[in-house]
């Protein structure tokens, strides 16, 4: 099986999203960088996290203008699996794919810690492989993380179980002092109406080894693989 | 073709959390000026764009905010047209 890692100029985890693919059994990670603009013969596609063209303007702005970027949305809109983690997050918003936007943290600090998520739903291609309700150790890095949306598409997304993670503290409880930059609804992920497309700003791709302190973030790559072999429904 | 200045200004939306601007408020608190109401933080773009006319001139910079400059879910913008000092004329030197 054959996994597309996009590389922006500045893209800074993309190295270690193709790592965490490797590991996998039966699966081939493959480069693909901005100016492409084919993704070629995969089943999925990664946009990994970093600093995409510096984060100038707006994060992930110009990044969602690179020529890879119609063939990702064309993928998505076909029902192809797309996760776009931290960065890779702030681009599917940018491009239209996710709802909502991802503004400066609320304490206005880069976070950059291990944080405790919660899994809200596994009726995803990603979160299959967890329990509902599992507590994951994952760590976050970033600046602009703090996901903000019209309160209407707040509602839509609680109401058609799209929220994927939560913050919560390592009992997987809800507080404020557990959500580290604010985000609405505690959010630290979410999937597009089709659920097909995983936005996500904590990093599952730093936490695939026990060398790196926890292997949480290795359930969501699997999910996907299983999702792509047993092709079950969702 | 004529030359002109668009100067873009990309604010926070009304009522979005605007901590940087918030912290900005907290440092002239702590300054000692008073009265500060309130401080919202955004940017300025300034364009030179050439254009046959000024209507050209800001329908394509309002384009542009909609399509790249400003974040629709976030930011609201206003822009400002004013038509650049012809090249021909000169400028004055002493």
């Amino acid at each position: 099986m054959k996994v597309a890692v996009v590389t922006f100029p500045g893209s800074n985890c993309d190295h270690d999203c193709y790592r965490a693919l490797k590991l996998l059994d039966g699966v081939e990670p493959h480069f693909r960088w901005h100016r492409d603009r084919e993704l070629g013969e995969v089943q999925a596609v990664v946009l990994p996290g970093g600093f995409s063209y510096g984060d100038y303007l707006r994060a992930g702005a110009i990044a969602r203008f690179s020529p890879i970027m119609d063939a990702v949305v064309a993928f998505a809109r076909e029902g192809g699996l797309v996760v776009g983690i931290c960065n890779g997050f702030q681009v599917l918003c940018e491009v239209g794919l996710l709802p909502g936007a991802l503004l400066r943290n609320e304490s206005l600090r880069f976070r950059s810690h291990e944080v405790h998520l919660r899994v809200e739903t596994t009726r995803t291609p990603f979160t299959r492989r967890y329990r509902k309700g599992q507590v994951l150790r994952v760590p976050i890095a970033h600046g602009e993380g703090n996901y903000h949306a019209e309160p209407e598409v707040l509602a839509e997304l609680e109401g058609t179980d799209r929220i994927v993670f939560r913050y919560v503290t390592p009992a997987g409880e809800l507080s404020a002092e557990a959500n580290p930059n604010g985000s609405a609804h505690h959010i630290a992920g979410i999937v597009n109406e089709s659920r097909n497309v995983l936005g996500m700003m904590p990093h599952p791709e730093r936490a695939v080894e026990e060398v790196l302190g926890s292997t949480d973030g290795l359930g969501l790559f699997q999910s996907m693989v299983d999702h792509l072999t047993a092709g079950a429904t969702l | 073709m004529k030359r002109f200045h668009v100067e873009v200004r990309v604010k926070p939306r009304p009522g979005l959390l605007d901590p940087e601007g918030k912290a900005i408020h907290h440092a002239l608190d702590s300054l000692g000026y008073e009265g500060v109401a309130g401080v919202r933080v955004g940017k300025a773009i300034d364009l030179e764009l050439e254009a046959s006319g000024r209507n050209e001139a800001e329908a394509r910079a309002r384009e542009m905010c909609r399509k790249l400059l400003a974040n629709p879910v976030t930011e609201d913008f206003e822009l400002t047209v004013a038509e650049a000092p012809s090249e021909d004329a000169g400028s004055p030197s002493s």
